[in-house]
């Protein structure tokens, strides 16, 4: 078990490095910099400009310099809001972003997964179709729709919740966004879950716990759970990435000081460095979550385990 | 955004499935799918819906008195009035709303269907030399797939977005850069295994060139995969240039998609609300009929009983 | 009276393509400690019928007729009711037993539970009868192997405790579907003489279900052989190889490779007899 945990996480390294890479590369030999505005500046300011962060050395030095500073948490000034580093602007904005993804994500994750049981053992009976369908309509509907129609139906017709805004820690403000988080996630997860117990319950050797005589529940909880759950935790990693790529939007519509607001400022006006910072910040904790993902798989499946 | 049909899991299935099947028996797999799916009504309602949808968006334009720039001065911010011909309400500027949504349905199938194309091309070729190639080849381009899988694409697209500027094939190529990785895993499957298969020998043997030989022998195998994969995949793609769109990196004005139109529809959804109700319903009829339609060929494809 | 007597049983299944008639009118008697086998190829319902007894047939599946056992109506009881029959007075060993055991629970877990939920044992008391049980049928160094994972042992491994599983409660019947199927030929031999040992110690009942005459001669009394769902003969086992009356039982019995006989091609069924014998 400690081999296969220490190979993932080797494997892990070459993995972000080549993804930290591909986005500094990409990034600089793109057209179009970070002082391209409506005026042109006077060359010499440009000039000095480059310099000062570094722009006019040769492209493999200015990544190796970059790399060098990333070890060190150094992710480099941010070229638009000249008072902050970009490490400072993601350290403000990064509590609240992980606070809300992974709220959504744990509860989605649960809703989901005693949905999908629900759904798969009461199969093509009434609860069945009642989940199937409430799975598809959180499923189907975009996020950012989903969110317009939260915020005018109970933001502001219904007024049950504040329709935007984080007044520092007020619950109320969380509850929408995170409903709009957790309904695409819980639905796939759901999705998911009663396929996967479905085929479980269909196998072999719940027939011979049947023949066994033991009751229903025993059953579900000791000789299914396991199994069912396997593909689910596959999906887990991706899930939370499309959790956070969907957070991107969210913070945005609901005004809240996360560090996707960020990402898509910095994106229009060409900020390397904050574009930067904040998708290799993304890309660790997707990888972290990866990892942890595959360790919970690899302790529920003793083939793995036993290896 | 991808992920939603569960496609890579389907599609890894039934191209397994295939692979141990000989060619004529694996075309026959597909037959009994495609008659299995025939009595899906869920699915065939879809279909139903899909099509129409399809004719609405390219038709209907010709069937409206207004086009979608066209400005009605006469007419802003208006809603839904029979009788000047304005069957959804104007926008702010006093367009056609019924017209704008057309376009925008247009724009994203049209989308929907460069992109998907695009990620069947790319998909096809790099699998076919991961396949073909096999060894020290095969495992880093599939490596490389694997790290494809882990990674917030669309942060990527994103950025390209933004630094290729919003254009149109762009929006194609880039999109559909994202979605190619299932169908390559599958082609390359399908490589591997048909060139351990004797007859290829045998082919060699008797002159032809290599890669006509496997080109020949995937190809018949291929319609299947390829037609799922589309189905599966053109939700997905829809979901992702709306998203796009709404953030504003999607298509240009004067051209517009389902996303872009939710994005102005959204803000001003309390005065007017048909700006947003219009597209929405478009927009979601859309997927929900293709992720039935997904749906329904998955069950087809692996009939268990549901 | 007999242990178990089942009359005009019928399983149908509801398919998409229709109704299928999988068993039609099966009939026959099992007395205590005695050995029945039922004979027929795939597909004629010989598993099915089986099933139907203990209510392990799927979803779409429907019984009727009657299946009495110990004096008691136990046909479609309600689950509560069979669960109460299950492992306890009536045992069950399946076809394949790389998927018959649940690969995430070790076996001592999937062998404890039997006694704790039927002789409500503690799971220390649970353990040492199990372990008793894997050493009954020859399994080496049961104390620690019983801790493993069911993808530890092999195939042959694997049937042995799937036996011993089932017999942890002594029933007093047991069903063995084609035990001895998916495993090697010599593994098949000594499956079968463990079958016929555990027999005598215990004194169980055994319907042996299978698609091979030759395992039947030297432990079943009486043989029943099906078709299509429907009874071809039943009749006590000597007999019956001796003089199959059913052109179907002569295929089979002549289709048999002999190590005494020189042929140039091995018989097959001839399904002749089918001729005006289906009906809907």
């Amino acid at each position: 078990m400690f081999g296969y945990v220490s190979r993932r996480v080797l494997s892990a390294i070459p993995i972000a490095l080549i993804a930290v890479t591909a986005c500094f590369f990409i990034l600089r030999l793109a057209p179009g910099g970070p002082f391209d505005g409506e005026r042109a500046l006077p060359p010499t300011t440009l000039a000095n400009l480059r310099a000062h962060y570094n722009l006019d050395l040769p492209l493999i030095q200015q990544y190796f310099l970059y790399v060098w500073r990333l070890l060190q948490g150094d992710f480099g000034p941010s070229m638009v809001y000249n008072d902050f580093t970009v490490a400072e602007m993601l350290w403000i904005g990064l509590p609240f972003t992980l606070m809300l993804g992974f709220t959504a994500f744990i509860i989605g994750t649960i809703v989901g997964l005693v949905a999908g049981a629900l759904s798969a053992v009461n199969q093509n009976k009434l609860p069945d179709y009642i989940l199937v369908l409430l799975v598809m309509v959180g499923l189907v509907v975009p996020n950012f729709l989903m969110a317009a129609i939260l915020q005018l139906v109970f933001g502001v017709y219904l007024d049950w919740f504040p329709a935007g805004g984080w007044q520092n820690g007020s619950l109320a403000h969380l509850v929408l966004p995170v409903t709009v988080l957790v309904l695409p996630h819980a639905g796939r997860t759901a999705r998911l879950m009663r396929g996967s117990m479905i085929e479980v319950l269909g196998t072999n050797y719940i027939r011979t716990a049947r023949a066994k005589g033991l009751g229903q529940r025993l059953i579900l909880a000791r000789h299914a759970i396991k199994p069912a759950l396997l593909p689910v935790v596959s999906y887990l990693g991706p899930g939370l990435s499309y959790l956070l790529t969907g957070s991107l939007v969210v913070e945005q519509i609901f005004a809240l000081p996360g560090i996707g607001k960020y990402f898509i400022s910095a994106a229009l006006n060409r900020d390397y460095g904050l574009v930067l910072g904040t998708t290799i910040l993304y890309m660790f904790i997707i990888l972290a979550v990866n990892l942890i993902v595959d360790i919970v798989y690899a302790w529920l499946d003793p083939k793995v385990r036993y290896h | 955004m991808a992920g939603i049909t569960g496609k890579d899991a389907v599609l890894t299935e039934y191209a397994r499935k295939l692979e141990t099947l000989d060619a004529p028996k694996g075309r026959s797999l597909t037959q009994d799918a495609m008659w299995r799916l025939a009595r899906n009504k869920a699915a065939l309602l879809s279909i139903a819906v899909v099509i129409f949808i399809v004719l609405f968006a390219f038709l209907g334009p010709y069937l409206l008195p207004w086009s979608y720039d066209k400005i009605d001065w006469s007419g802003i911010r208006k809603p839904p009035n029979f009788e000047a011909g304005h069957f959804a309400g104007t926008d702010q500027n006093g367009r056609d709303m019924l017209a704008r949504i057309m376009q925008g349905t247009q724009m994203s199938l049209i989308v929907a269907a460069v992109a998907t194309l695009v990620s069947v091309i790319i998909g096809v070729v790099y699998g076919a030399i991961a396949g073909y190639f096999g060894g020290k080849v095969d495992a880093v381009m599939m490596r490389f797939v694997d790290i494809m899988y882990a990674l917030p694409y669309i942060l990527f697209v994103i950025i390209l977005v933004v630094i290729f500027g919003r254009n149109p094939v762009l929006l194609f190529v880039g999109i559909g850069c994202l979605e190619w990785l299932t169908m390559a895993r599958i082609v390359r499957g399908q490589t591997l295994s048909i060139k351990e298969r004797e007859f290829i020998e045998a082919a060699r043997a008797s002159g032809a060139s290599s890669w006509a030989i496997i080109f020949r022998h995937i190809v018949p195998n291929l319609t299947g995969p390829v037609v799922i994969y589309a189905t599966l995949t053109i939700p997905e793609i829809i979901l992702t240039e709306s998203f796009l769109s709404y953030l504003g990196l999607g298509v240009q004005e004067p051209q517009t998609s389902l996303g872009t139109l939710i994005s102005f529809g959204a803000p001003v959804a309390e005065t007017l609300p048909w700006m947003l109700i219009g597209p929405a319903v478009v927009l979601v009829t859309l997927l929900l009929c293709l992720t039935y339609i997904g749906d329904g060929l998955r069950d087809a494809l692996d009939p268990k009983d549901r | 009276m007999a242990l178990l007597e089942v009359k005009n049983l019928k399983v149908d299944f509801q398919t998409q393509d229709g109704v299928v008639h999988a068993v039609r009118d099966l009939s026959y008697t099992l007395e205590k400690g005695r050995t029945l086998a039922i004979v027929g190829e795939s597909g004629s319902g010989k598993t099915q019928g089986a099933f139907a007894l203990l209510g392990l047939l799927p979803r779409n599946g429907r019984a009727s007729g009657s299946v009495v056992f110990d004096g008691k109506e136990i046909l479609n009881l309600p689950l509560r009711e069979i669960n109460k029959y299950r492992a306890e007075r009536i045992g069950i060993i399946f076809q394949d037993p790389m998927t018959s055991l649940n690969p995430y629970l070790r076996i001592s877990r999937q062998m404890t539970e039997v006694l704790e939920k039927h002789r409500g044992m503690s799971h220390e008391a649970a353990l040492a009868e199990s372990v008793r049980f894997l050493d009954a049928v020859r399994i080496p160094d049961a104390r620690n192997r019983v801790h493993m994972y069911p993808h530890e042992f092999s195939g042959g491994m694997r049937q042995r405790v799937m036996i011993a599983m089932s017999l942890l409660c002594q029933p007093e019947l047991l069903i063995a579907d084609e035990p001895t199927t998916a495993l090697d030929v010599t593994v098949q031999a000594e499956i079968m003489d463990l079958l016929v040992d555990l027999q005598e110690d215990f004194g169980t009942a055994i319907i042996l279900i299978t698609h091979d005459l030759g395992i039947v001669a030297g432990s079943c009394e009486d043989t029943l052989v099906m078709f299509g769902g429907r009874v071809m003969e039943y009749r006590k086992t000597l007999d019956l190889f001796a003089n199959p009356e059913h052109p179907y039982t002569q295929g089979l019995l002549a289709a048999v490779p002999r190590l005494d006989q020189k042929v140039d091609r091995l018989s097959t069924v001839s399904y002749d007899f089918m001729v005006g014998a289906r009906e809907a």
